[in-house]
């Protein structure tokens, strides 16, 4: 087990690495006018070239590279080419409101996923064909059309809660939620539609094996058997959706922080994005591909729990 | 979405038709089509058709409503007939979205097609790259990738096309890793073809019809994701987009909603068109005639005279089975009858042995005492009694359920043939021993442990707390027949139903379990069942006898009348297949206690 967690990590830590890297040569091209976007268009050719030296782009593309890996590895993503505050502090200030989302979106996608999918697969007929329906169309609408659809209605329209805004947690419980409840909606309908549709065929595939039909010549009640044998046979697919979902919805909310005017990691990654703001660009890739990696290690964890071979494959 | 399709080759055309017919019939499908050639009508010739120019502005008309001064659906906020640009911008959407789907095509398939052909390095580390880009955030990546590259639909759209190209590649993959060893193939290669005509001929057939579901589900992706960056403001902003018309839609939303509505729904009937096609796509491949795994067998269904409520002979015996019929409806209202008309009884302590090709209906007809056939099978007629007591008549099968979940584990048993396949891999094989112990027998853990170690000693296995804390794939299949044929006896049942024991195991093993089953029965004094095709091992254990074909039971009766003189030449031809040229297997068996592997192979965790 040890040594499947560490090949994992390893495995991690170099993902980490070559998405990083390609991220950082890719954008140096690109820095090229960012001197002068950064002073305005009044400023003089000598200001500018005073402001590519402050920020390090007079210099060659590998020491540029290795200043920031030194950097980074020490915990430093440097301060922001516009505002100059720490990078480190800008994303770490806009995790809660991300994380507040996309966890409590999957832990509600969990849920229901798995209510509505081992219904499906258990009673099928009119709830498996419901099943079918419902999530066809969760997928053929964009979420963010989701989103101004929610908007409009229950925000403008019936002015049940707030259109935009933040409220952290600390602050206040009550319009923490409020202020979440739109944004878990628009990214959930799809989660649990897609999620739901694979505990089903896994709950199908788990419920056709030959040792559940032996399970139940030894007189073991058919509650039992569904709920601790063919749920953990069948929970190990369900988890891996469930981790490609969180992953999906770290990108979705790019798009919802936008509409719903939420100040998370998906809102600062757009600003630096439209600005050229390289190291918080930089800083946000790094700390997502750290939120993928450590999601994808405790699933795998998880499975492995589950499954007592997969801790050895 | 990466869902495969496990597909068997089929006679072309025929396929392509049906397939292109059952996607009309099907009404969502037929939708789907019809708004994607709508669609793509507007793609081609929206730019002529377009009543104004799309970019024109006229801030006298802004935000007109629609229908004022020929602006069919009025104008936005800087005068634009919305109705133009809608035209308009079909085309850059459908544009893009082809490019996402060729990149990923082009990456995917050839990588696919030679990660599942030639497998090796090549597929480790091609396999490493998708799981890398699987966990990457496409949005993230996009706007690094503009951030870097520019803004513009095309690269965003190529990039894109990379970050989907590991579904093709996966679903490539395993079609080709599925037919790589099939036997056509193998007889291509044998017959000289080149593998790259091999690929081209055989494999890509096969994958084609999964690719092209995929590439209609990236289309609706690739859509759904250009407008959501042209919404975040990084598309063109020259460009009229559906995208772009959405941005300024929301940006109005307090003052004109309807803006936003427009290339809302256009978005959305695009996209969902592509996914509802896809599903209806692969719903239509789904539903093509497959190939008949086993010949139906044409029967008339048996007269379901009404049951006698107890059949008098019956109670004398541990079971009866009288006149049972068994069926699977087909659809178009026809049933499949794979066991008709079949009787036979066995008494307390007797072995019976059910003998018969495959798909004799022996399987099915244990299955039906056990209460444990597939939820699609259905009782014909003819009525099954333990000790007095009626489990199963004709149409009561949810009835029967019921009294049978009292009698199953406790009083009747059951043998599975497969032992690998009949523990559940994710749970102790001490746990599924002393569960059903505790739940079917009411005794405590500590008791239950207990006796569970005491029935793996009397199976023989040598190492009985060894094997009682493994996983099942941390023993060997012969110990994993041992642990089934503890659990099966372990709440000393009365009846023993035993589906092909012996079937999955290595010669030598075969011996063992049996001397092991004869031992279990004379010890407990159980009717045994005993399914099999093997006449060697009816001679070795049973009493009786009943051989079936085609679902009916051909000749009943004594064992060594049977193998003397059987009556009928189906039974003739059977034990005269099995002991041609070969010893009967009884003289085979080593009558000294043969050795006992228990030797469970610990896998480290």
């Amino acid at each position: 087990m040890v040594s499947f967690i560490v090949r994992r990590l390893i495995s991690g830590v170099v993902v980490l690495f070559v998405v990083s890297s390609l991220t950082f040569f890719m954008l140096y091209f690109s820095a090229t006018s960012v001197a002068r976007n950064i002073l305005g268009e009044s400023a003089t050719q000598a200001q500018v070239h005073l402001k590519e030296i402050e920020l390090g782009l007079d210099q060659p593309l590998f020491s540029r590279y290795f200043d920031w890996l030194g950097g980074a590895l020490s915990g430093n993503f440097g301060v922001s080419w516009f505002n100059s505050q720490p990078v480190v502090e800008s994303i770490v200030g806009r995790l809660p409101t991300t994380l507040s989302i996309v966890l409590v979106t999957i832990v509600i996608a969990a849920v229901l996923a798995t209510l509505f999918g081992v219904a499906a697969a258990v009673r099928r007929g009119w709830v498996d064909r419901l099943l079918q329906i419902v999530s066809i169309g969760a997928s053929a609408i964009p979420q963010f059309v989701v989103a101004i659809v929610l908007v409009t209605v229950f925000a403008i329209g019936l002015q049940l809660l707030p259109a935009t805004g933040y409220v952290p947690l600390t602050d206040n419980v009550g319009g923490w939620l409020a202020s979440i409840t739109l944004p878990i909606i628009a990214l959930a309908i799809g989660a649990v539609a897609s999620t739901a549709q694979q505990v089903r065929s896994a709950v199908i595939t788990v419920l056709s094996r030959d040792y559940v039909r032996t399970l139940r010549s030894r007189g073991l009640a058919p509650r039992e058997i569904l709920f601790r044998h063919v749920l953990r046979g069948a929970a190990p697919a369900g988890l891996t959706v469930l981790s490609l979902q969180f992953i999906g919805m770290l990108g979705g909310v790019v798009v919802l922080e936008q509409i719903f005017a939420l100040p998370g990691l998906g809102f600062l990654a757009l600003q630096s994005t439209t600005q050229g703001d390289m190291p918080v660009l930089m800083g946000v890739v790094v700390y997502i591909v750290i939120i993928v990696v450590v999601v994808n290690l405790l699933v795998d964890l998880a499975v492995g729990w589950l499954n007592p071979k997969a801790r050895v494959s | 979405m990466t869902e495969t399709l496990a597909e068997t080759p089929q006679p072309e055309a025929a396929v392509r038709t049906g397939v292109f017919r059952r996607l009309l019939k099907n009404p969502l499908g037929l939708t789907a089509l019809i708004i994607l050639g709508i669609v793509v009508l507007t793609g081609i010739f929206g730019p002529v058709i377009a009543p104004f120019d799309p970019n024109k502005a006229d801030l006298v008309n802004a935000l007109a409503g629609p229908g004022t001064d020929g602006h069919l659906l009025g104008t936005d906020s800087a005068g634009r007939d919305v109705f133009s640009r809608l035209l308009v911008g079909a085309q850059s959407t459908l544009l893009a979205a082809a490019l996402a789907a060729v990149v990923a095509l082009l990456i995917g398939l050839p990588t696919g097609l030679l990660a599942g052909y030639f497998g090796g390095k090549f597929d480790s580390v091609a396999s490493w790259c998708t799981n890398v880009l699987m966990s990457l955030p496409a949005i993230i990546i996009l706007l690094a990738a503009s951030a870097a590259l520019g803004r513009s639909v095309w690269i965003s759209m190529t990039v894109f096309g990379v970050l989907m190209s590991p579904g093709m590649f996966r679903l490539t993959r395993t079609s080709v890793q599925a037919v790589r060893n099939e036997l056509y193939v193998d007889a291509a290669r044998v017959a000289g073809l080149s593998t790259a005509s091999i690929i081209g001929k055989h494999i890509l057939f096969v994958v084609r019809a999964p690719l092209i579901i995929q590439t209609s589900i990236v289309c609706g992706i690739a859509i759904a994701i250009q407008a959501a960056l042209e919404f975040l403001g990084l598309g063109d902003p020259l460009t009229p987009t559906w995208g772009v018309m959405l941005n300024e839609g929301f940006i109005n939303i307090y003052g004109s909603p309807i803006l936003a509505v427009w290339p809302g729904l256009a978005i959305s009937l695009t996209v969902g068109s592509f996914v509802v096609l896809g599903n209806a796509l692969r719903d239509a491949l789904e539903d093509a005639p497959k190939f008949k795994r086993t010949k139906p067998i044409q029967l008339t269904p048996p007269r379901t005279e009404s049951v006698q409520a107890v059949d008098l002979a019956a109670a004398d015996h541990l079971l009866s089975v009288s006149r049972l019929g068994v069926g699977y409806p087909q659809q178009g209202g026809a049933t499949k009858v794979v066991v008709a008309d079949v009787s036979f009884h066995v008494d307390r302590g007797e072995v019976l042995g059910i003998v018969g090709e495959s798909g004799s209906g022996k399987s099915q007809t244990a299955f039906s005492i056990l209460g444990l056939l597939p939820d699609e099978a259905e009782i014909l007629g003819g009525s099954i009694s333990f000790d007095g007591i009626p489990l199963v008549s004709a149409g009561g099968n949810r009835l029967s359920q019921g009294r049978l979940s009292e009698l199953r584990g406790k009083r009747i048993a059951y043998i599975p043939q497969e032992p690998m396949s009949n523990l559940d891999p994710n749970f102790t094989i001490g746990y599924q021993l002393v569960r059903p112990l505790t739940r079917v027998l009411g005794l405590s853990k500590a008791e239950a442990t207990a006796r569970a170690l005491e029935l793996l000693t009397i199976v023989g296995i040598t190492n009985p707390q060894r094997t009682f804390d493994a996983y099942p794939h941390e023993v060997s299949g012969g110990m994993a027949q041992r642990v089934l044929i503890a659990g099966a006896v372990s709440c000393n049942p009365d009846l023993l139903i035993a589906d092909e024991p012996t079937t999955a195991l290595d010669v030598t093993v075969q011996a063992e379990v049996l001397d092991l089953l004869r031992d279990l029965q004379a010890r407990f004094n159980m009717g045994v069942v005993l399914v099999t095709h093997n006449f060697g091992v009816v001679a070795d254990l049973c009493d009786r006898v009943v051989v079936m074909q085609n679902g009916r039971v051909v000749e009943s009766g004594d064992v060594r009348t049977i193998l003397r003189a059987p009556r009928e030449q189906y039974t003739r031809t059977l034990l005269g297949a099995m002991l041609e040229g070969k010893t009967p297997m009884s003289t085979l068996t080593v009558t000294e206690p043969a050795p006992v592997f228990d030797a469970p192979v610990k896998v480290g965790l």
